[in-house]
């Protein structure tokens, strides 16, 4: 019997998972924020010829609004504190995509001014290189999102949050 | 009046000002002040009716580590009604302050954070003289010889300075790099 009930409970979990993620990736919606050239080929992205709309990826005008935050352009060790604010400023489960080499590496400005990598910063889930990246790439990196985003668990982010603030949680289970 | 009439007119009436034997040689009209009475130099070439030089293009900071004296501080201005441009360079060794020229154009204020902004160089008597580019908490002054290019280590950059130039390097040139 209770290996009845597990199984069940296993359906149940990975049916509602499957349903919870398929409404994730398809209304992946992106704040409009870009800092650097990246942004002109991001907005590219976003307009009539490359429609990032049939994606379900739909530009929002605020970070509460947002699922993903797209770092497009180099990141000045000034800026950083803002991308941070950013970032926690959207609502959970949220997303990052690096877009550019600035972004991902700090790129040619190895100066003392720029942030080498915006992993350093937040947590990055999809790095799409290029110096730009064309729009094709940005829309290659929301695929892969979705893919990440559909091979996870629907509880995920919460696990990960509660591993940052407490780590002691895991032990006592 | 060309450009060698005006430097020698300007050597006649401010010869107090002006350094003698400095003069450069690129086609421009340049003089080395000194740099105690840049401000009142300024204000007299601003006020003098037969040259009215109404207009601040730039000031900007020179570093020559490790000559001495190390710093310059360059400005360009321009005459509007009668279309002169000259530049004007002081020289400053670290730990001196140069006279601040907002009083004469009211531009000098932002270019002359900038200067020290980059490189530490005071102005005294600026009205407002803190960092312009770089935020308050920045430590040292990029834009100096000294400054390491990739700045310091701290937590957004996990790699620190760039090593120092090790023998092979100093007598490498640029097209060896390619044939590698």
């Amino acid at each position: 019997m209770s290996v009845d009930q597990d199984s069940t409970s296993q359906v149940f979990f990975a049916s509602i998972d499957s349903v919870i993620n398929w409404g994730r990736r398809s209304a992946l919606w992106p704040e409009t924020f870009g800092i650097a050239c990246c942004a002109i080929e991001m907005i590219a992205a976003g307009c009539s010829r490359y429609d990032l709309d049939r994606f379900g990826v739909v530009f929002r005008p605020s970070p509460r609004q947002s699922d993903v935050m797209i770092i497009a352009g180099t990141v000045t060790k000034k800026f950083a504190r803002v991308v941070e604010l950013l970032y926690h400023q959207m609502p959970e489960p949220r997303w990052v995509i690096a877009m550019g080499s600035c972004a991902i590496t700090g790129g040619v400005y190895n100066t003392y001014s720029v942030v080498q990598g915006s992993e350093l910063l937040v947590p990055v889930d999809v790095n799409v290189p290029g110096c730009p990246p064309r729009p094709d790439a940005l829309m290659q990196g929301f695929l892969l999102l979705q893919e990440k985003i559909k091979h996870s668990k629907s509880t995920d982010h919460i696990k990960s949050r509660n591993h940052e603030t407490t780590p002691d949680n895991n032990v006592s289970d | 009046m060309s450009d060698s009439a005006l430097l020698s007119t300007l050597k006649a009436a401010y010869a107090d000002y002006i350094v003698t034997g400095a003069d450069t040689n690129d086609g421009f009209p340049c003089l080395e002040i000194q740099h105690d009475n840049i401000a009142t130099f300024c204000a007299e070439l601003k006020q003098d009716s037969t040259l009215q030089f109404d207009f601040l293009s730039d000031i900007c900071g020179v570093d020559y580590y490790p000559q001495a004296p190390r710093f310059e501080v360059v400005y360009h201005i321009y005459s509007i009604p009668f279309k002169y441009r000259l530049r004007l360079k002081c020289k400053l060794a670290e730990g001196e302050s140069i006279p601040t020229v907002t009083s004469v154009w009211n531009t000098a204020n932002w270019h002359e954070r900038e200067a020290f902004d980059m490189y530490g160089i005071v102005f005294s008597g600026h009205p407002d003289l803190r960092r312009i580019y770089l935020w308050d908490g920045f430590e040292g002054y990029p834009q100096r010889k000294d400054f390491p290019l990739r700045g310091y280590r701290d937590e957004y950059n996990p790699f620190g300075e760039e090593p120092p130039a090790t023998a092979t390097d100093q007598g490498k040139n640029d097209d060896e790099g390619w044939s590698r």
